[in-house]
């Protein structure tokens, strides 16, 4: 019999099960060896490697720009056509059945040790089976850790659903006999920066649509573009994002359903990575032999995960009245798409909307509620202190639509030592853990320590912030606006200046505003008499914790803005403004003039960046 | 000289037997037809018999809430099988013993579930005339026959439309002319007009009545008397020169009456629209027809060499027959596609051709659309399309199926043989994908055989095989009979119609798909509670594209509104159309159905153009039909 555990959800009642239970009780290989039947997109059988490979090079599309860069290089067309070929056989995948049972195969094995249990959402794979046969499904999971794709395609498998086709990055593809695994398990594989190559967008374009198109398998991509070292969500990447939905512009498929997948983890595999990233240490190289050095990672206990596949969003119902699809009608089809204004917009605002889905279906964990009052004591907090104000936060979460796994109340003595690595309890106090090195430490050395432990721990409080974003916005707008009544544009302000940090669909600014007061007036901390808002008195606690939860980013974006008021940042190029702020920051920690140790984010000090480049605050010529 | 079979050498008494025989059995028409009155301006005629024409009451021959002849319907008998009444058609007299079970099963429909039309025309529903009495006097005294009985004015009130027809049998009329004029010739038209000017009416030209655009309907805000001018009468072939293969027509005759009294002098103009038993040669000119074997002989604006139309202005007209002109943009196009906003066409010089000595039906199966679709298009570009050259998807050849009557030597049972002997041979033959084109070669013996090898040549290579004569000719002859389901559908709470599009090649699978795709969707989310038949066929092919038909059909039972909802339905349709390319109409015209879209068609300023058209030539509304602008 299999148990499943009912987890009530706030928005909508969905059912998790647990995928590993099975697994626990019945052979693996049985499960890796038995028929796979997966109900394709209109029965279409997927076309071998070679002829989809020969569809893309032989399409007009291709062609023409072929043609195209041959006239501007000068290069004859047959080799820019090999080039092309070149290009396509680095990046086609090369899905095979057996590999999908071998990759089954091992991926129970190592599931079971890495993790208690992996909680997927029941009708989400309902729909997601109904969805596939209508219509060509692009699968939008968030990007945490390496494996999200390796738990997605093993669902997909387990689930009798066909498996998707992946894009993936080329750094993988670096790892010789892991990039092959992967090829064969359905990913392709894409370079970072493509640039203005203008060859490679095309090969790279042509082969997402064709897969589209033909719809024999799922696209999955990481509209992010990135795995986030923050584990915030990330300001969506809109190259695939246009490429997916083209085919439907063009009417060469009735629609196409996107499926945001949220995928959270109690604790993140590569947690103790993710700090020394954005302190701006050099992530390691990916290779295989890394890889199996990282072995000793499968020896630790990493929780549960939750996979939530989100409902279908229609293509064609977001884009009712919004698109005129009949502009495309006179250009053949085949031809490069200049994609009108509107049109970017339209994508822009869909691949917000799906990032915003991904968020509002995650499931979160315990922790990441502990890691807010955690980062907001310093010097520590008491045990009973400590669950009192994650169990306050609780409501106030659930108030604001959060989805938690909260099975028993233990679970927070629970998740302390899930992450002992992080924080520990000593005499009923808890504490941020730091590094143990050989000492004696340098006083920039001592900083970093506590920095990493504190952006660690960060990333937790990361998972949950969407949830507190917009009241806490508000709270910081209402209290920090000169009068009430410039509420509204305040936070206007703040969202702007925030718009590569939190996720805010473009043009939903009212909206976002009136979630937020909404938020604040369930919690009792905003009236409206009169269409006055008015912070109350009696819930200043909640006012001053949302906008604590705001602070280091408002101190960090203060810091830099100091740092590059000096006189040595009239001018300063891209490449050296992150270690020299940072060098910065680091005299200012140590002189105690700078508070936060999460103003050493080198992301946010890149938001910081593009926030005044996009405000006209900074400007950019190339030398 | 037989060879037996359809594959016969035939004479052009023999053409005109096959003509009527694809049409009607032959002309035994015992209703009392009335004659035309003889006009003054006489010419000379090739032929002075005249077979019957349409008579002025034409609600004693044919129905006045549904299709075709009165005789003629589709009906359940007391055993539940459907059979084809009447002695007109191949069909009519047998029985169809599978279309009850493909109606049921296609619909949901059950024969216990009846929706029957109101019987007869309740006289005192229609509105009584608002006659201009002076025009009135003045017509009478210029001779022109004229009728106010309520029965020839609700006939005119009307096209084929869907809701039109709904809205009949329900017994619900609304606004209809005041006023039936019968012209007997160009100079009773030149009257009319004249007087109608004088008088300020408005004129409403009705030909065959057989638009599927609201062309017809009277304009509900009109003030004035709407005249309907009924150009039946004007049906003669006025000469035929045989130096230039042209003739010179009223424009009133009707399609087979035309090809019939061509066909007598050895002649066709080979222009057969699917509605050419009822439609008028005027009708064509009005609206851009299209006839199902324009490969050979062209469409309606390749087939005049000139016209005369009557306007509020004066009469316009080409000064000469030269074959081709460059004097301007061509006036030929003001006047092809007016769809009577400007004027009437009175006569018109067409092309004449000898009646082709030679005919063969052929059929191709295909294992699924999108080969068939391919087939098509490489015909297309070898420009080695038949005279006709149709490709039905797979709903629509397991619609064909039913229709399949009990005993009948050319009614070979079709599916049996092609699953026992095709589709256990060749497996890739998916009963539920396949797919058949139905072709009709002309022309002579050698030539005929040597297309028809390359033709199916081209098939084999997309995997078609030849399935044979009996499949083709029951295709076309389908198209005939295929109005008169409508009414019997009606009688069990389904309702239908068809519209059509055409769209450049590399289109004409996504469109068929989506639009498909949207009609069922739409149908599921207005609460149509089962699945609509929604079905299409490409039914022409150009160089650059191809015209693309839909069938779309649902029951509507359980709905308050189904009219409402299947306008929305269609204009959803429409809107798929356009946003995957497709044009507004290829020949049913634009009327007050699309007239919406016109803008979007043609571009605010070509709109502009049209308008400035219009006003210049009919300032005063005088045809104020309202289509199309």
């Amino acid at each position: 019999g299999q148990t499943r555990v009912l987890h009530m959800l706030r928005a909508e009642l969905e059912s998790f099960f647990d995928i590993l239970e099975e697994r626990r009780q019945s052979s693996d290989i049985s499960h890796a060896l038995r028929t796979f039947s997966a109900q394709p997109y209109h029965e279409a059988t997927p076309p071998s490697v070679k002829a989809l490979n020969r569809m893309v090079l032989e399409s007009q599309f291709l062609r023409y720009v072929i043609a195209e860069v041959a006239a501007e290089s000068g290069e004859p067309p047959e080799c820019v056509k090999e080039e092309a070929a070149g290009i396509l056989d680095k990046m086609a995948q090369n899905l095979q059945l057996s590999f999908i049972r071998l990759l089954g195969f091992s991926l129970s094995k190592i599931f079971k040790r890495l993790f208690r249990s992996i909680w997927v959402n029941e009708d989400g794979l309902a729909r997601l089976q109904q969805a596939i046969q209508e219509h060509p499904v692009i699968l939008m999971p968030n990007h945490r850790s390496y494996i999200d794709f390796l738990v997605l395609s093993y669902i997909m498998f387990t689930y009798d659903l066909s498996i998707p086709v992946i894009a993936a990055g080329i750094p993988l593809m670096g790892m010789s006999l892991i990039g092959e695994i992967f090829r064969r398990s359905g990913a392709f594989f894409i370079r970072r920066s493509i640039g203005s190559d203008k060859l490679y967008w095309a090969v790279l374009s042509e082969y997402v649509r064709t897969i589209v198109r033909t719809g024999f398998a799922p696209v999955e991509f990481y509209v992010e573009g990135l795995r986030s070292r923050t584990l915030k969500s990330l300001t969506p990447k809109l190259g695939l994002m246009q490429m997916v939905l083209e085919p439907f512009f063009k009417g060469e498929v009735y629609d196409v359903l996107l499926v945001p997948v949220s995928i959270s983890y109690d604790r993140v595999l590569e947690e103790t990575l993710l700090a020394h990233e954005l302190l701006g240490v050099p992530k390691p190289k990916e290779t295989t032999t890394g890889l199996l050095k990282a072995r000793k990672v499968l020896e630790d206990d990493y929780g549960c995960m939750h996979v939530c596949f989100g409902k279908p969003v229609s293509a064609r119902a977001l884009a009712q009245g919004r698109v005129n699809r009949g502009q495309f009608n006179l250009v053949p089809r085949g031809l490069p798409l200049n994609a009108s204004a509107e049109l970017q917009e339209f994508v822009n605002g869909v691949a917000h909307l799906l990032v915003r889905l991904q968020e509002k279906n995650m499931v979160l964990s315990p922790w990441s509620l502990m890691t807010f009052t955690l980062l907001q004591s310093p010097q520590g907090v008491d045990w009973d202190q400590l669950t009192h104000k994650t169990l306050w936060l609780r409501t106030l979460a659930l108030r604001f639509g959060a989805h938690l796994n909260w099975p028993d109340s233990e679970v927070m003595s629970d998740s302390l030592a899930l992450h002992h690595s992080i924080a520990c309890r000593e005499k009923g106090r808890v504490q941020l853990v730091e590094e143990v090195g050989p000492g004696p430490v340098t006083q920039e050395e001592a900083v970093f320590r506590k920095a990493s432990a504190v952006l660690m721990c960060a990333s937790y409080r990361n998972q949950a912030l969407h949830v507190f974003t917009r009241p806490a916005l508000v709270a910081l707008a209402m209290t920090t606006a000169a009068s009430p009544r410039k509420g509204e544009q305040r936070f206007c302000f703040l969202q702007e200046l925030f718009a590569n940090e939190l996720i805010f669909i473009p043009g939903h600014a009212v909206q976002d505003f009136e979630e937020g007061c909404d938020g604040l007036q369930q919690c009792g901390a905003l009236t409206i008499t009169d269409q006055t808002l008015r912070v109350t008195e009696e819930e200043q606690d909640a006012i001053i914790f949302l906008t604590a939860i705001l602070q280091p980013f408002i101190e960090t974006y203060e810091v830099v803005c100091r740092i590059l008021c000096e006189e040595r940042f009239q001018t300063f190029s891209e490449k050296s403004f992150l270690s020299s702020v940072r060098d910065a920051v680091i005299k200012l920690l140590i002189s105690g003039e700078v508070r936060s140790y999460e103003c050493l984010s080198s992301n946010t000090q890149k938001n910081v960046l593009w926030a005044l480049l996009r405000m006209g605050a900074v400007s950019k010529s190339r030398v | 000289l037989h060879s037996g079979g359809s594959t016969s050498r035939i004479s052009s008494q023999d053409r005109l037997r096959v003509i009527s025989g694809h049409l009607h059995q032959r002309a035994q028409d015992g209703h009392a037809a009335v004659s035309a009155q003889e006009c003054k301006a006489e010419a000379s005629r090739a032929n002075p018999a005249k077979a019957a024409p349409v008579p002025k009451r034409r609600h004693d021959i044919m129905k006045w809430n549904g299709w075709g002849y009165s005789d003629s319907r589709f009906l359940f008998n007391k055993k539940g099988q459907a059979e084809f009444t009447g002695k007109r058609y191949r069909l009519s007299g047998l029985i169809l013993p599978s279309l009850k079970d493909w109606f049921e099963g296609t619909f949901g429909a059950n024969l216990q579930h009846k929706s029957p039309a109101t019987p007869a025309l309740n006289v005192s529903a229609v509105p009584p005339p608002n006659l201009n009495e002076s025009f009135v006097e003045e017509l009478k005294a210029a001779g022109v026959a004229l009728s106010q009985e309520p029965e020839d004015r609700v006939f005119r009130s009307h096209g084929h439309c869907l809701h039109e027809i709904f809205a009949l049998r329900e017994g619900r009329i609304s606004r209809v002319p005041d006023l039936v004029v019968w012209p007997s010739c160009h100079n009773d038209v030149v009257k009319i007009v004249e007087l109608a000017c004088k008088h300020n009416v408005c004129l409403i030209p009705y030909g065959g009545g057989t638009s599927v655009s609201s062309a017809l309907e009277c304009p509900p805000e009109e003030t004035r008397s709407i005249v309907s001018l009924d150009t039946s009468q004007m049906n003669r072939i006025l000469w035929i020169d045989e130096k230039n293969l042209t003739a010179h027509v009223e424009a009133g005759i009707i399609g087979q009456d035309l090809e019939r009294q061509l066909n007598e002098s050895g002649y066709c103009t080979g222009h057969e629209p699917d509605s050419m038993e009822f439609s008028s040669l005027g009708g064509w000119v009005a609206t851009r027809a299209s006839g199902m074997k324009k490969n050979i002989y062209g469409n309606i604006e390749d087939l005049v060499v000139h016209i005369k139309m009557v306007t509020p202005r004066g009469v316009i007209e080409k000064s000469c027959q030269g074959p081709r002109m460059s004097t301007g943009p061509d006036i030929h196009h003001f006047i092809m596609g007016s769809e009577g906003t400007l004027g009437v066409v009175t006569e018109v010089t067409m092309k004449i051709r000898p009646v082709p000595e030679y005919q063969k039906y052929g059929s191709i199966v295909f294992p699924n659309f999108q080969q068939g679709v391919a087939c098509l298009r490489e015909v297309a570009k070898q420009r080695c399309a038949p005279a006709s050259i149709r490709l039905m998807d797979n709903e629509q050849f397991q619609f064909g199926h039913a229709l399949k009557p009990q005993v009948s030597s050319i009614f070979t049972s079709f599916l049996d043989g092609l699953k026992k002997f095709y589709i256990t041979k060749f497996k890739g033959f998916d009963p539920h994908h396949l797919c058949v084109a139905t072709l009709l070669f002309e022309g002579d013996r050698e030539k005929v055989l040597q297309h028809e090898k390359q033709v199916y040549d081209i098939a084999a290579k997309f995997g078609g095989l030849a399935a044979g004569e009996d499949n083709g000719q029951r295709g076309y002859m389908l198209t005939f009979v295929i109005a008169y389901l409508r009414d019997l559908g009606m009688d069990y709470y389904v309702i239908g119609e068809s519209f059509e599009t055409s769209v450049p090649w590399d289109r004409v699978l996504d469109l068929c798909r989506n639009v498909k795709e949207r009609i069922v969707r739409e149908c599921k989310e207005r609460g149509v509670q089962f699945p609509p038949l929604s079905t299409c066929r490409v039914t022409q092919t150009y160089d650059a594209g191809a015209c693309v038909y839909f069938y779309f059909a649902f029951n509507y039972r359980g709905l308050s509104d189904p009219i409402h909802v299947y306008e929305n339905v269609e204009h959803a349709a429409r809107e798929e159309i356009l946003a995957n390319g497709g044009s507004l109409s290829h020949h049913h015209g634009v009327g007050k159905l699309r007239k919406e879209w016109m803008k979007e068609a043609v571009s605010t300023v070509g709109l502009g153009m049209l308008k400035s058209v219009k006003e210049y030539v009919d300032p005063s509304n005088i045809f104020g039909n309202r289509n199309l602008l």
